[in-house]
């Protein structure tokens, strides 16, 4: 196998035999840049010059005998809507376009210290809103498997660079989906965290009781790897819990026997594709070969997550994005009559036209006179959907479902209706409103086209889902194929 | 209203709360695209109003998900970013300060 299409962990065991250098790896992933970005477009900034001093560095240090990291010379991208102090982060939006955060988030500064090696940052949804990363303010990402279809959103470029051999492994966020579902579409291994387990410190926030920061993998190994550089308690972030870290490659355990997985008929209703079906009953007859066992569960409450999901968000997200208004940075209007009208064109000019309707739609939920009817009553909704997922894991350890009703649709299918486009979240927003981890591992191919299984667990047991999904990947080959793109 | 607009269409939302709610927001629409905001807009408040559906007598509404509350520290002084770096993607600047149309007259 090509350099590009090796997974983290296997670029570090070559690193350490010495068979390659950390700059031979970055330099071969420059040149593949060079080869696919134009058809791919999934960054929005590449730090060549800083990448190859880094990976000098590394073997500088590598050379002189000194103990590294697991994702030490590890050529990664980040989805730029996470700050990097001194480069450019944009969230894909016109607002921030000339945005340089003069600090780090906390998990760029913990794969600094890992020393990952940062490739560039990535294209998203504007604001991580959306599900085809076709909401960016800049550029459409393609996905690598099909250069007509989308590779998902938000964090659609995060997932392309990695399928496409642009990067090992990436950074993405997930308020809604937006790790799991490109992660689905892309054929990746794609994990949100249980909420709190990753700090969110230098995240543009867009919905904060939902955001968490997570991996987008070629298989589960590096999915742990991950995990393990960028999770734990950060003081600097008061949502981030004081608990819950463990080493999750202690969760690498090839076995699922008596584990108890629970199937919802919720998860499975007519929007669900056909082929994505067959591929759950096919993945659920494996583990059951293995010694799980399979059971159904009701969860009632699971059709209201998608709207619930929506007030919820969008009402956080007018609140959070009330700051982008042209006085401290990004972008101000050039002509403006007053203060007022300074704020109304900045914003006006800045933002486009799916993050304005969020915003819009928690305006109108939070304003005098319907914020009862929409916000609390949404998170009372939450409230119902959380204890569904508390009944279901008082019997079962985990949960299993699609993670997208179908696979990749094609770039502008669902542009033309914003609900459509929502729709594709079915299965990964629950999630979120419980605030439950889940992961999205490859489990099929339909056309060519990669299909996703999304596995949900407690909160902080991250090591279930892992262990899951590591029994399931090892005995199957999904994980292996990688995306052949035309030269 | 522009030609495509359907006369006595129900819309879960009118202009009017579409006119409030971007003026909460600050955000301003040209005409053409107002109408055309309104109609998905309202699309989306139907759909959200799905809710309605469900009985919520006796729940309580999930702020957050952990049980954390008052997460305070010391009151040290630590340090803080450096003012120059606050300013540097500043619009405009003067003297270490965000400069600004004048607010009060």
């Amino acid at each position: 196998m090509e350099i590009h299409n090796l997974t983290a962990h296997e670029i570090r065991d070559k690193l350490r035999k010495k068979e390659v250098s950390a700059r031979e790896v970055t330099q071969t992933i420059f040149n593949r840049i060079e080869k696919v970005e134009s058809k791919i477009e999934a960054f929005m900034g590449l730090s060549k010059e800083r990448a190859l001093k880094w990976a000098d560095e590394v073997d500088r240090r590598m050379g002189e005998g000194l103990e590294m990291e697991d994702l030490a010379g590890i050529p990664m991208a980040i989805k730029d809507n996470i700050c990097t102090e001194g480069i450019t982060t944009t969230c894909s939006s016109k607002i921030l376009q000339n945005f340089v955060p003069p600090y780090n988030a906390t998990v760029m500064e913990k794969l600094y210290q890992s020393k990952g090696i940062l490739v560039g940052k990535t294209n998203m949804d504007e604001f991580a809103m959306g599900s085809s990363t076709e909401n960016s303010a800049f550029k459409k990402t393609k996905n690598p498997w099909n250069l007509e279809r989308v590779p998902g959103g938000s964090s659609g470029g995060s997932a392309a660079a990695v399928a496409a051999g642009e990067a090992f492994f990436a950074l993405g966020s997930d308020t809604g989906g937006s790790i799991r579902q490109p992660a689905s579409f892309c054929g990746l291994v794609g994990l949100k965290p249980t909420y709190g387990l990753v700090s969110r410190y230098g995240l543009i926030a867009y919905a904060s009781s939902l955001d968490q920061i997570g991996p987008l993998t070629k298989d589960v190994e590096d999915c742990a790897l991950v995990l393990n550089a960028i999770a734990g308690h950060d003081k600097m972030d008061p949502t981030s819990a004081p608990y819950g870290k463990i080493d999750y490659k202690k969760a690498l355990i090839n076995d699922v026997f008596g584990m108890k997985i629970g199937i919802a008929k919720e998860y499975f209703g007519t929007g669900i594709d056909m082929d994505v079906k067959n591929a759950l009953y096919n993945a659920v007859e494996l583990l059951q070969s293995m010694g799980a066992v399979i059971e159904e569960v009701f969860m009632p409450h699971t059709q209201y997550a998608l709207p619930a999901y929506y007030i919820i968000a969008s009402s956080e997200c007018s609140s959070n994005l009330a700051r982008f208004d042209g006085v401290r940075y990004g972008h101000r209007a050039e002509q403006f009559e007053d203060f007022n009208d300074l704020f109304i064109k900045t914003r006006s000019e800045g933002f486009g036209e799916e993050v304005k309707r969020r915003i819009m739609l928690g305006t109108h939920g939070l304003s005098s006179g319907y914020y009862d009817a929409y916000y609390k009553k949404a998170l009372k909704v939450r409230t119902l959907i959380k204890e569904d997922f508390h009944r279901a894991f008082e019997k079962f350890d985990v949960l299993i479902s699609p993670t997208t009703p179908t696979s990749a649709f094609k770039l502008g299918k669902k542009t033309h209706d914003p609900l459509e486009m929502y729709m594709s979240d079915v299965c990964t927003v629950p999630v979120n409103i419980a605030g439950i981890p889940a992961i999205s591992i490859p489990c099929g191919y339909k056309d060519g086209l990669p299909m996703g299984l999304q596995i949900m667990g407690k909160y902080f047991d991250e090591s279930t889902i892992l262990r899951v999904a590591y029994t399931f990947e090892q005995n199957t080959d999904f994980h292996k194929k990688r995306a052949e793109l035309q030269p | 209203m522009g030609p495509d607009y359907k006369e006595g269409l129900e819309m879960a939302i009118n202009i009017k709360d579409v006119e409030h709610a971007a003026n909460l927001a600050r955000l301003r629409f040209s005409e053409d695209q107002m109408e055309d905001f309104t109609k998905k807009f309202s699309g989306i408040i139907e759909y959200v109003e799905k809710l309605n559906e469900v009985d919520v007598e006796g729940v309580e509404p999930t702020y957050h998900i952990l049980p954390l509350k008052n997460v305070l520290r010391e009151d040290e002084v630590k340090p803080s970013i450096p003012r120059e770096k606050v300013l540097m993607n500043a619009p405009e600047q003067y003297n270490g300060y965000f400069k600004l149309p004048k607010v009060i007259e």
